[in-house]
């Protein structure tokens, strides 16, 4: 099976944020939780750069880690996804995610936190394939599911395979990589695989 | 005739004409052919080398979006997983390994006179409702954080992922909201008997000469000798920073970012741990470890005798203010 990983290459992305609107479309992610993001680094000054973020789904993922109750799975693809079923919204896996990837619709009193959601790589949850229970709804104001399953359809996640620039790539790690390599050396520069070393411990020579 | 302005021109042309000349083959050197400005950018790497972790703009309202990558969580990681572990573990076993050592050597400590038969008021209803309130809750605490920390690799191989985690989702409401009266009665111990717990030289003669449950010989102690005192602070103390680390982790990112909301939890973790550990020897003390003492804080009245031996001068106050029954009481030496 293939490694699916993430690769924004920052000098194609013009921060259109269509990737964080897909997601939200695709997956009908409730307001207030953003499984992608475009961060800018260096705003306004020469040299900016933006990168599309969302989970990273590392290797030997920190989040799966540190959870209490053991929620996380990876999948044969190399996905890390999780189970809303054991969550207990205690936050740990936040504090442990390099990329700010795990996200909590706030539904208790004080700022409790409710399941925990984050990017699935559009490859839903442990119910089975395609099936409402596994999309979820907007029970008690709870967003029970995990979204889309693109992945069981034999499509990629939808935020890379929108994206404009073909800035966002999603799909086999070692053909991600490659590509990403061709372009570097194609146009001579690159500010770097953003996160690859963090999550995946692993360099992009070029 | 040559005007101002003719000479203008031509003096520039002039400049230029050098500027051309001497610059062109220099800057030819420098720069390529196409000069690319884009090319100049952030780096990952550099950033990654210069800082703990990298922070951006995003057009979320929610700030925390803004931190594009922050490598410490798998330091974070490290601890929460191995360290705190380790710590708790040498903490509380070998406290409990001590304790049970201690008693084997030492036994129960008896009252040597034997009861008197009188008895007089240690703690009153109020002292007793206020520690037995903190001493609930901190047991309820106690478990369900240690049911975070090691919940999964103890408990949940005997009892199922399904169960566990629904178990453990009532073991945080039940942490969450039994933090609040624990506070009051930490804030409230704190209030009632700070009095009685400032060090004074008698506790310097205490510690010398091996008082309470360690030496033989019973030195004399006010009201609270400097074990008790010892614990005291423990209590108001590491339950103070228990509380304020606690309601941090548990109004998340209203006061801190994600750099001190690990540090929140690290130190609620240790504390917690050690807390326990020293708990763990107040309980032994107060049930098998001395004949007596849970008698002040169950029924809230100590034996005269008990008085005697382990808190001689508070004895003797209380008997010149006639809150001592049977009358005369022997000298304490």
């Amino acid at each position: 099976m293939a490694r699916m990983k993430f690769l924004c290459d920052a000098d194609r992305c013009i921060e259109c944020n269509a990737c964080v609107t897909a997601c939200k479309n695709e997956n009908d992610v409730p307001w207030g939780i953003n499984r992608r993001r475009v961060v800018t680094i260096n705003d306004g000054k020469p040299g900016e750069r933006s990168v599309s973020m969302a989970c990273m789904h590392c290797t030997d993922a920190p989040c799966a880690a540190v959870c209490p109750v053991n929620c996380f799975y990876t999948t044969a693809d190399g996905v890390v996804l999780h189970s809303k079923d054991l969550c207990i919204g205690c936050g740990y896996c936040f504090y442990a995610c390099p990329f700010g990837a795990p996200q909590y619709p706030k539904v208790g009193n004080f700022g409790s936190r409710g399941k925990m959601d984050k990017c699935t790589y559009c490859a839903g949850g442990p119910e089975a394939d395609l099936t409402p229970a596994e999309y979820g709804n907007r029970e008690n104001g709870q967003f029970t599911g995990y979204g889309s399953n693109r992945l069981a359809e034999g499509k990629l996640p939808l935020c890379a395979e929108m994206c404009s620039t073909k800035s966002l790539l999603a799909g086999d790690g070692e053909i991600i990589a490659q590509i990403f390599k061709e372009r570097v050396v194609r146009r001579g520069y690159s500010s770097g695989a953003w996160g690859w070393q963090t999550a995946y411990r692993e360099r992009i020579e070029t | 005739m040559v005007t101002g302005t003719q000479f203008r021109v031509f003096a520039g042309a002039l400049l230029l004409g050098l500027m051309a000349a001497f610059m062109s083959p220099v800057s030819a050197q420098q720069q390529p052919d196409s000069v690319n400005p884009t090319q100049q950018s952030v780096k990952e790497q550099q950033l990654l080398k210069e800082l703990s972790r990298i922070q951006g703009r995003t057009s979320l309202p929610d700030s925390k979006t803004g931190t594009l990558e922050q490598p410490a969580g798998r330091d974070w990681r490290q601890f929460q997983q191995v360290t705190l572990r380790w710590i708790g573990a040498i903490a509380i076993l070998g406290m409990l390994a001590t304790l049970v050592l201690f008693f084997l050597i030492r036994g129960m400590i008896r009252i040597e006179a034997g009861r008197s038969g009188y008895t007089l008021v240690r703690f009153n209803a109020f002292e007793r409702f206020v520690h037995w309130m903190t001493a609930t809750c901190f047991i309820v605490l106690a478990l369900s954080g240690l049911n975070i920390t090691f919940g999964k690799e103890l408990l949940l191989p005997l009892i199922g992922t399904q169960t566990f985690a629904t178990f453990s989702q009532w073991a945080k409401y039940a942490h969450n909201y039994l933090s609040f009266p624990f506070t009051l009665g930490v804030a409230l111990m704190l209030l009632m008997w700070i009095a009685w717990n400032f060090p004074s030289g008698v506790d310097f003669r205490w510690i010398r000469e091996g008082g309470g449950i360690v030496g033989s010989k019973h030195p004399p102690a006010r009201r609270f000798n400097a074990g008790q005192k010892a614990i005291y602070w423990v209590v108001v103390l590491g339950g103070g920073a228990a509380a304020v680390t606690g309601y941090l982790l548990m109004f998340p990112f209203y006061a801190t970012d994600i750099a001190g909301m690990q540090t929140a939890q690290m130190v609620h973790g240790i504390v917690g741990l050690i807390f326990m550990a020293i708990m763990l020897a107040h309980i032994y003390i107060g049930t098998i470890g001395m004949q007596g003492a849970f008698e002040a804080m169950g029924k809230g009245e100590v034996d005269v005798n008990w008085a005697r031996q382990h808190h001689s001068l508070w004895l003797e106050k209380e008997a010149q203010k006639g809150r001592v029954p049977g009358g005369s009481v022997a000298p304490a030496e």
